[in-house]
């Protein structure tokens, strides 16, 4: 009897706990009402065993209580829901990428345990005791601080992406990957806590002639990168808070760099140093990395803005169409230059275009929710997507960008992605002529 | 070498790998300048450009007061970044014979004994033209500083124990590398002052301001296009090269 209720109506469950099991005994007379219920609902061919008029086992007995999960996770049934990696990508998983589920993701905050990780040398185990940063150089005042005296600084809350210029890398040359996570999932999007950097170099003092900043992490690779000291005024920030808790190891953890709008990598994690100077270190991951091959043979450096970019997330690859009717397309969008202005949508690969409807927040340097309605004929389909920033910048097509930048760039692709929708409701990576 | 290759510069890393044990670069001065007319007073004009100077700032130095100041030996324990002139090189000097045995004990087995890197492992040597259709980047013919070879070699490598090495050990294959790309004679020995010399073909080789935005699509509504103008160019569906998106993380080897 215990054994048919697990089938029936635990089938997926939570593996049963002992107080669960317990009640294994009680429940059993709601097993025989289900399955009373289940024979009634052989009408209805679909129904799944739990549907009315049946009141299934969960809502017949008691769930686990509030010391069965000090820190939460999501439910099992989303386990699939999770991070993944492209193992052909790289010769191994330390200095590799994994991307973000964005078919699954509902809303702009990226949930801190699907952000998509870009380790240079593996993720670092830091003890926040130990760990310091360091801010030297054409200062007045060297500094050395460690996370408690970060956290006493004036904090400040931003909601902003970070994307890797490489996100859509792999699709230079022609649409490879059949998936919305590995064309797309090299971004997240998150409420960051910290302090601005103009807090802190208004504390250590900036000697005049001073326009540049190295900022490296505490990682094996010493991840460094130059930065000029107006954009670090401007809006940087070092950060120790995601999205309410203390900032994630694979995100940093215990402080980061936060240079919004500007790509991944610039963003160093596990932050330890930042030297103020006055030329920039042309480190290996600005000139021979994250630099832009043109089809001249030359390269492009210092690239770091992101520009405008957006990606409909329903339907994708992942999340196929179910038959004709009335669908709401959703998606999101972003720029590193300022907010989401607009965004339009296409189904007939790019003839005709018609606004999408923002959902607010509309942020700026943040992801942005667009939807629109569409009643699907069931006929073959190109949906598309095209972002308008705030600087009335239009997201180009992949032929616009080819046909200047050529297939070598490996970055910076921010172009229209167009998801081919078949008769059948199955969607595939196309790109058009 | 990139770090996230496109598949056919994967398939093409993978077939080259197994070349294996020839000198990459086949000897020579290195290819022709690039074409793009950079010069070392347009790249100074476009990093003035992009990073002003700072006119200063003084009026709340301390305001806090958290936190410590840094003795100079912390300072200079942790200022491990050189710049192309050579500031922040250390002591020390190393030469290609001495690198070529620390390399094929420490550095071989990943970028293989000539740099012409195992498997998916980065080539450390390349002659490929960058006007190639698949160019292999590396530090012969990509990187504008050698060093920036010294202070890459010194804060990551080799991979499994970054900043393992002493300075001269640095030095060294830091010289090995660079004789491997033909960049210095067999008997250089690299120091503080020698490297900062290395002549690198590609110095001139980065536009340094961004010439974005560089497209102008319009946010055109209707008729933007002729239908019979629009046609697949390529999918994915058939590409085979795609993990699964649900169950287990994939661990696929395409071939
Ligand atoms: C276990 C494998 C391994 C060993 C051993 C190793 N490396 Fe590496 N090396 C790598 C990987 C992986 C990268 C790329 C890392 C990245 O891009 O984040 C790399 C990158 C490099 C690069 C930069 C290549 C480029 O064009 O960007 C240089 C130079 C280099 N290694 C030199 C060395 C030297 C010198 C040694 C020995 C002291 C060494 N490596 C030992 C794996 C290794």
């Amino acid at each position: 009897m215990q054994k048919s209720l697990q089938t029936q109506a635990g089938a997926g469950a939570a593996p049963p706990g002992r107080r669960f099991l317990l009640k294994g005994g009680i429940a059993a007379t709601g097993a025989t009402l289900l399955g009373a219920a289940a024979a009634r609902a052989a009408a209805q061919p679909d129904a799944p065993p739990a549907a009315p008029p049946a009141d299934p086992d969960w809502s017949r007995s008691l769930g686990p209580g509030v010391d069965d999960r000090p820190y939460g996770q999501p439910s099992h049934f989303e386990k699939d829901v999770i991070r993944r990696n492209v193992p052909w990508l790289t010769a191994g998983t330390q200095s590799s990428v994994s991307f973000t589920p964005l078919q699954h993701q509902d809303g702009i905050i990226t949930a801190n345990g699907l952000f998509f990780e870009r380790y240079h040398a593996g993720r670092p185990t830091v003890d926040p005791a130990q760990h310091r940063l360091m801010i030297h150089g054409m200062v007045d005042r060297p500094l050395l601080l460690d996370i408690e005296d970060l956290r006493r600084f004036p904090s400040e809350s931003r909601i902003h992406f970070i994307e890797c210029p490489a996100n859509g890398g792999m699709e230079w040359r022609g649409a490879q990957l059949n998936s919305l996570q590995f064309t797309h999932g090299m971004i997240g999007c998150a409420e960051w806590t910290g302090v601005r950097l103009s807090t802190l170099f208004g504390e250590t003092g900036i000697k005049p002639g001073a326009a540049w900043v190295l900022a490296e992490g505490a990682d094996g690779a010493h991840m460094d990168r130059s930065i000029p000291l107006a954009k670090c005024l401007d809006d940087c920030m070092v950060i120790y808070g995601q999205n309410g808790e203390a900032l994630r190891p694979e995100q940093g953890y215990p402080m980061r760099l936060l240079v919004p709008g500007w790509q991944g990598n610039i963003n160093v994690k596990w932050l330890r140093r930042l030297q103020i100077g006055t030329q920039p270190w042309f480190t290996r991951e600005e000139t021979a990395q994250y630099t832009e091959s043109m089809p001249d043979g030359m390269a492009r450096a210092f690239t770091w803005a992101i520009y405008a970019k957006s990606v409909v997330t329903f339907p994708c690859p992942e999340r196929p169409m179910k038959g004709a009717g009335l669908y709401e397309i959703r998606g999101l969008a972003w720029s590193g230059n300022g907010r989401i202005s607009r965004v339009d949508i296409s189904t007939d690969g790019g003839i005709t275009w018609r606004p999408a409807t923002l959902q607010p927040p509309v942020l700026s340097k943040a992801l942005t929710r667009f939807t629109a309605e569409w009643r699907w004929d069931g006929k073959p389909a190109m949906v598309q997507s095209r972002a308008v920033d705030e600087t009335g910048f239009v997201q180009p097509t992949i032929a616009q960008l080819r046909a200047i930048r050529g297939t070598s760039p490996i970055y910076n692709n921010n172009s229209i992605q167009t998801w081919q929708v078949k008769a059948d409701g199955s969607v595939f990576n196309v790109q058009l002529s | 070498m990139s770090s996230f290759p496109d598949r056919t510069t994967a398939a093409l890393v993978i077939a080259l790998g197994v070349l294996g044990a020839v000198r990459a670069i086949a000897g020579g001065t290195q290819a022709a300048a690039p074409p793009d007319a950079q010069t070392a007073a347009t790249q100074h004009a476009d990093l003035a450009a992009i990073a002003p100077v700072s006119k200063g700032e003084d009026e709340l130095v301390g305001h806090y007061g958290y936190g410590a100041v840094p003795t100079a030996q912390q300072i200079e324990g942790w200022s491990i970044a050189v710049q192309p002139d050579g500031t922040g090189l250390p002591p020390g000097h190393g030469s290609v014979s001495q690198g070529a045995d620390i390399f094929a004990s420490q550095c071989a087995a990943c970028h293989g004994t000539f740099g012409e890197g195992e498997g998916r492992y980065p080539k450390l040597a390349s002659d490929s033209k960058l006007t190639d259709e698949h160019p292999v980047k590396a530090v012969g013919n990509f990187w504008p500083y050698a060093t920036t070879v010294w202070d890459y070699i010194n804060r990551a490598m080799p991979f499994p124990a970054p900043h393992s090495l002493s300075p001269d050990e640095v030095y060294a294959v830091t010289a090995y590398v660079l004789n491997l790309n033909n960049l210095v004679g067999d008997d250089f020995v690299a120091d503080r002052t020698t490297l900062p010399k290395v002549v690198m073909p590609n110095r001139f080789g980065f536009i340094l301001r961004d010439p974005r935005p560089d497209t102008h699509d319009v946010a055109c509504m209707s008729d933007c296009r002729k239908p019979s103008d629009i046609h697949i160019t390529s999918s994915a569906e058939h590409v085979g090269l795609t993990p699964r998106t649900t169950g287990p993380l994939d661990e696929m080897e395409p071939k």
